[in-house]
C-alpha cells in the first residue's frame, strides 16, 4: 500500500534557467513503512520534488504537470489552506541545516509544543507534557533541561533530533529528510541515521531521503531512485542499485566514490618538508565581569612530521582542531607556543615581514570554491599576484599562469575569465593552481574537496594524485571524511579536541586503529566495506 | 544580466536618473538662459506665475525672476551636495577601512572618534560649524562634509570586516602581499557596491542640509539657492505662495530622483537582495 504516489509530475523553472524543468517525468511511489532514497548530484532536482509536496516550492517555479497523490487527493491541486492543515500533520520535513531550520530566540520545548498550538491540538499543560515525552523519544539528553534550552546552546546533532522530534509532534505518515545529515560530523550522522531506522519502525512512517551520499544509502535505503538533471536514470531496491546499477551514471556515480578498500601504503623515507613542534593554541571566549572565561585547547601539544613527497592526512571531526593546525602551519593564526619548521625555518617565530618573504613556502588550497578566489579579480591576477610579489618578472609569471592552468585541466585561455564563470570544481583547480604558482615546499588543502559533489571530487582527487606525482609535493590534507583520507594519503593524523589521538601509516590506522577514538571514527562511517585490504 | 539591464528593469530608478540628468541639463544651461543673473530686478515685484509672458514663475518680493532664481539654485544645491559628499568619501572610507581591516586597538579609536562626532546632532553641528567659519559656499560644504562622514565611515568597516574574512583575502596574505595591497586591491573593490547606494543618498541629504542652511540665512549671502529663496519668502507666504511652493518642488523632486537612483543602484548591485514581489 503506497503512502504517496507520484505520477508523471514535471517542474518548470521560469525562461532562463539551464533547462526548463528541474524535474521532469517524475513517477514514483512510497509504501508505508519504507524509507526512499533519492539520490543525485546537486542541481539534480532532487530536492525540487520534496518541497512541491510542501507547496515550498521558490518563486517562480511551478508544477507544470503531474500528480502526487496522498492520502487520496492530490496535494499538488488542493488549497492553500487544506496544505497547511496537510504539513507538520501528515507529512512533516527536516531540514540540511538545523540551525538555521530552528528559531533561534525560541525554547526547544516551545517550538514543538508550537506544532501542536498551529494544528489546535490538545491544552496547553499537555502540549508541554507531549513536547517532553518527544524530546525523550529522539534521545536527547536530560530532556527536562533541553525543552528549556535555546538553539545555541545544542549542539549541531541535536538540534537535527530536536527538528526530528518536532517533525514528528503529529505522527506523521511521511517524513521528508532533505539531507539531514550533511553538516554532520560522521559519529552524529550514525547517530541521526539510527535514529531514523528506530522510528521507522516504531511508528511505521513512510521516509523520502534526500541525499548525495552513497554511504548514506547503503546505511538505510529500502528502495533508491537516482536522479540526473531532473530526470530519474535508475531505481531498484538498495541492493540492485548499489551492487548491480544499470545506469552509466550510477555506476560512475558508485566508482567514483572513494572505497573504503586501502591501499597499502609505502613507507617514505626522506627529509621532512615540515616540522611541527609542542604546538599550541588556546581560544579564549567570553570572559567579562560576571562570566568565567572560558578556555578552548584548539591546538594542545602537537607534533608531527611531513616527508618530502608525503602526503599526510589529518581527519577529526568539526571543533577537533585540525583546521586551526593547518591555519597555525601557514600563520594565519599565530601559535601561543611551539616550532613550526618548514625546510629549516620557524614559520611561528618570523615577524611580520619575514613572513612575507617566506609566505611563498607554504601555500594553501581553501574548502569553500566561492569564497576563495576575488570575484573582482581575472583568473590571471589571481595566479600572477603572489609570484609577483615575490620578485617574479610580469611575463615569467603569465607565462607560468598559462602553464599552470594547463596543468590544472583548465586550458591557458581560461586565465582572462573571472571566476564566476567556472564552476565549483573549476574554481577548486584554480585554488590549487594558485597554491603551485608559488613553488611551495608544502601545501594544505583544508577540506578542499568537502564541498563538491562525488564525481567532482573524484576528478578533483585524481588531479592531486597526479601533481603529487609530477612535482613530488608534500601536503597536508585535512578532511573529515575518511575514505577521502585513505585514497589519497600515506599517513593519517587522527585529532580529537586538540590533541594528535593516533598518527600512523594508513593501512595502520585505518585496519588495526589503536586508539578508541579512532576506532569509534572508523565505525560511524556509513556504508561500511571497511577493514578490507587492497590486493 | 549587466549593470545597467537590472537597473533598467527598475522603472522608478529611470525615472529618478531622467529627472536627474534634466536638472543638471539646466543647472549647466543657466548662464545661457538668464545671462543677468538671478539678482537682477526684472518687474515689479510679487507677480503672480504664469500672468506675465516671459516670467512663467512670477516674481519675488524685489521683483527679480523666480524662475532665474531656480535655476541657479539647482547649480549651487547639486555642487554642494556633489562636492561634500566626495568629501565625506574622502574622509569615511579611508577611516572605515582602516579600521575594519586592522581590528583591535585601531579600530577602538577610529570608532571612538566617529561616535564623537555622531553624538552631536548632525544639524546642531553644521549650524555651529557655518556660524564659526562665516558662511560661504566653502564653509558649507566643508561642514556637509564633516556632518556626514561617521555613517560612511561605519558602512566601510563593517563591509571590510565581512570582505577581510574570506577565503580569498587568505590567500592573499599567503601569497605574501602586503597589507597596504590587500586592503586597496581585493578588499575595498569589494565594498564599493553599497559605498555607491550610500553616496547617491548622501548627495539627497546634503541637498537637503544645505536648503535648511540656506532657510536659516545662514546660506552664503553671494549665492542663490533654494534655501534662501523659501527662506526670504516665509514671511510672504500667506500672500504670495508661489515663492516658497516653486523652490520646494524643485528641492522634492531633486532628493525623490536621487532616493529613487539610490535605490534603483541598491538593487541592481545587490541582485541577490532584490525585495520579492518585485520584477
Amino acid at each position: 500500500m503506497s503512502v504517496l504516489s507520484i505520477t508523471d509530475m514535471s517542474i518548470a523553472l521560469p525562461s532562463g534557467a539551464d533547462r526548463p524543468f528541474a524535474v521532469k517525468d517524475c513517477t514514483y511511489e512510497i509504501a508505508k513503512g519504507e524509507i526512499l532514497c533519492v539520490v543525485g548530484e546537486s542541481g539534480s532536482g532532487k530536492s525540487m520534488t520534496a518541497n512541491a509536496l510542501m507547496g515550498l516550492l521558490p518563486e517562480g517555479v511551478t508544477v507544470a504537470k503531474g500528480t502526487a497523490e496522498f492520502g487520496g487527493k492530490d496535494i499538488l491541486q488542493v488549497s492553500e489552506i487544506e496544505q497547511r492543515a496537510l504539513r507538520g500533520d501528515r507529512i512533516a520535513m527536516i531540514f540540511q541545516e538545523p540551525m538555521t531550520a530552528l528559531n533561534p530566540l525560541m525554547r526547544i520545548g516551545d517550538q514543538i509544543a508550537e506544532v501542536f498550538e498551529a494544528h489546535k491540538r490538545h491544552t496547553p499543560s499537555e502540549r508541554k507534557a507531549r513536547a517532553l515525552d518527544l524530546v525523550r523519544e529522539v534521545g536527547l539528553p536530560d530532556p527536562e533541561k533541553i525543552i528549556r534550552a535555546y538553539p545555541f546552546q545544542l549542539s549541531g546533532g541535536q538540534r537535527q533530533r530536536a527538528m526530528i522530534a518536532m517533525s514528528l509532534a503529529l505522527e506523521p505518515e511521511l517524513l521528508i529528510a532533505d539531507e539531514p545529515t550533511t553538516a554532520l560530523d560522521v559519529t552524529t550522522q550514525a547517530q541521526i541515521l539510527k535514529l531514523i531506522l528506530d522510528l521507522r519502525e516504531r511508528r511505521g512512517m513512510a521516509v523520502m531521503f534526500i541525499t548525495h551520499d552513497f554511504g548514506v544509502v547503503a546505511e538505510i535505503a529500502d528502495r533508491v531512485i537516482v536522479m540526473r538533471h531532473g530526470e530519474i536514470v535508475e531505481r531498484g531496491t538498495a541492493t540492485e542499485v548499489l551492487e548491480n546499477p544499470q545506469h552509466d551514471y550510477t555506476k560512475r556515480l558508485l566508482e567514483a566514490i572513494p572505497t573504503g578498500l586501502v591501499p597499502q601504503s609505502v613507507a617514505v623515507e626522506k627529509a621532512p618538508a615540515l616540522e611541527v613542534r609542542h604546538l599550541k593554541k588556546t581560544y579564549h571566549t567570553g570572559g567579562g565581569l560576571f562570566r568565567p572565561r572560558r578556555d578552548v585547547r584548539a591546538i594542545d601539544d602537537v607534533s608531527l612530521t611531513i616527508a618530502k613527497g608525503e602526503v599526510l592526512g589529518l581527519v577529526g571531526e568539526s571543533g577537533s582542531g585540525k583546521s586551526t593546525l593547518g591555519r597555525a602551519v601557514v600563520r594565519l593564526v599565530t601559535p601561543d607556543a611551539g616550532e613550526i619548521l618548514v625546510g629549516g625555518t620557524d614559520m611561528a617565530a618570523l615577524s611580520e615581514s619575514d613572513l612575507r618573504a617566506a609566505r611563498h613556502k607554504v601555500q594553501m588550497v581553501f574548502q569553500d570554491p566561492y569564497a576563495s578566489l576575488n570575484p573582482r579579480q581575472r583568473v590571471m591576477r589571481a595566479l600572477t599576484d603572489g609570484p609577483m610579489a615575490k620578485g617574479v618578472p610580469k611575463d615569467a609569471a603569465r607565462a607560468r599562469a598559462r602553464e599552470l592552468m594547463e596543468t590544472v585541466g583548465l586550458g591557458a585561455e581560461a586565465v582572462d575569465r573571472f571566476p564566476h564563470e567556472f564552476s565549483g570544481g573549476q574554481r577548486q583547480r584554480i585554488g590549487i593552481a594558485r597554491a603551485l604558482a608559488m613553488d611551495p615546499e608544502l601545501i594544505i588543502a583544508d577540506e578542499a574537496v568537502s564541498a563538491l559533489d562525488v564525481s567532482i571530487q573524484a576528478q578533483v582527487l585524481d588531479l592531486l594524485r597526479d601533481l603529487r606525482r609530477q612535482f613530488d609535493l608534500s601536503i597536508l590534507f585535512i578532511t573529515h571524511d575518511l575514505r577521502v583520507a585513505a585514497q589519497l594519503c600515506d599517513r593519517i593524523a587522527v585529532m580529537q579536541r586538540g590533541q594528535l589521538v593516533e598518527i600512523g601509516p594508513v593501512s595502520d590506522v585505518f585496519l588495526n586503529p589503536q586508539h578508541e577514538y579512532t576506532q569509534k571514527l572508523l565505525a560511524a562511517v556509513p556504508g561500511g566495506g571497511w577493514g578490507k585490504a587492497a590486493e | 544580466m549587466s549593470l545597467w539591464s537590472r537597473f533598467a528593469t527598475n522603472r522608478a530608478a529611470v525615472i529618478g536618473l531622467i529627472v536627474l540628468i534634466a536638472v543638471i541639463i539646466i543647472a549647466l544651461l543657466a548662464p545661457v538662459m538668464f545671462p543677468k543673473g538671478p539678482w537682477a530686478m526684472v518687474q515689479r515685484p510679487f507677480l503672480a506665475p504664469f500672468d506675465t509672458d516671459g516670467l512663467p514663475l512670477g516674481t519675488d518680493t524685489l521683483g527679480r525672476n523666480v524662475l532665474a532664481g531656480l535655476i541657479y539654485g539647482a547649480r549651487v544645491s547639486l555642487l554642494v551636495g556633489l562636492v561634500s559628499t566626495v568629501m565625506a568619501l574622502l574622509i569615511g572610507v579611508p577611516l572605515g577601512a582602516v579600521a575594519g581591516f586592522y581590528g583591535g586597538w585601531v579600530d577602538e579609536i577610529a570608532m571612538r572618534f566617529t561616535e564623537f562626532f555622531q553624538t552631536i546632532p548632525n544639524f546642531a553641528l553644521a549650524i555651529v560649524l557655518v556660524a564659526i567659519l562665516e558662511p560661504s559656499l566653502t564653509s558649507i560644504t566643508i561642514s556637509i562634509a564633516i556632518v556626514s562622514w561617521p555613517p560612511v565611515a561605519r558602512l566601510v568597516r563593517a563591509e571590510v570586516m565581512s570582505v577581510t574574512r574570506r577565503e580569498y583575502v587568505d590567500a592573499a596574505r599567503l601569497a605574501g602581499l602586503s597589507n597596504l595591497h590587500i586592503l586597496t586591491r581585493q578588499v575595498l573593490p569589494n565594498t564599493v557596491s553599497p559605498i555607491i547606494v550610500m553616496a547617491s543618498l548622501m548627495v539627497a541629504t546634503a541637498i537637503l542640509l544645505e536648503s535648511s542652511l540656506s532657510f536659516l540665512g545662514l546660506g552664503d549671502p553671494n549665492i542663490m539657492s533654494w534655501g534662501y529663496q523659501i527662506g526670504a519668502a516665509r514671511t510672504v507666504i500667506r500672500s504670495a505662495w508661489w515663492l516658497s511652493f516653486f523652490p520646494g518642488v524643485a528641492i522634492v523632486l531633486t532628493v525623490l530622483a536621487l532616493n529613487l537612483i539610490g535605490e534603483g543602484l541598491n538593487d541592481a548591485l545587490n541582485p541577490h537582495l532584490t525585495r520579492k514581489g518585485k520584477s
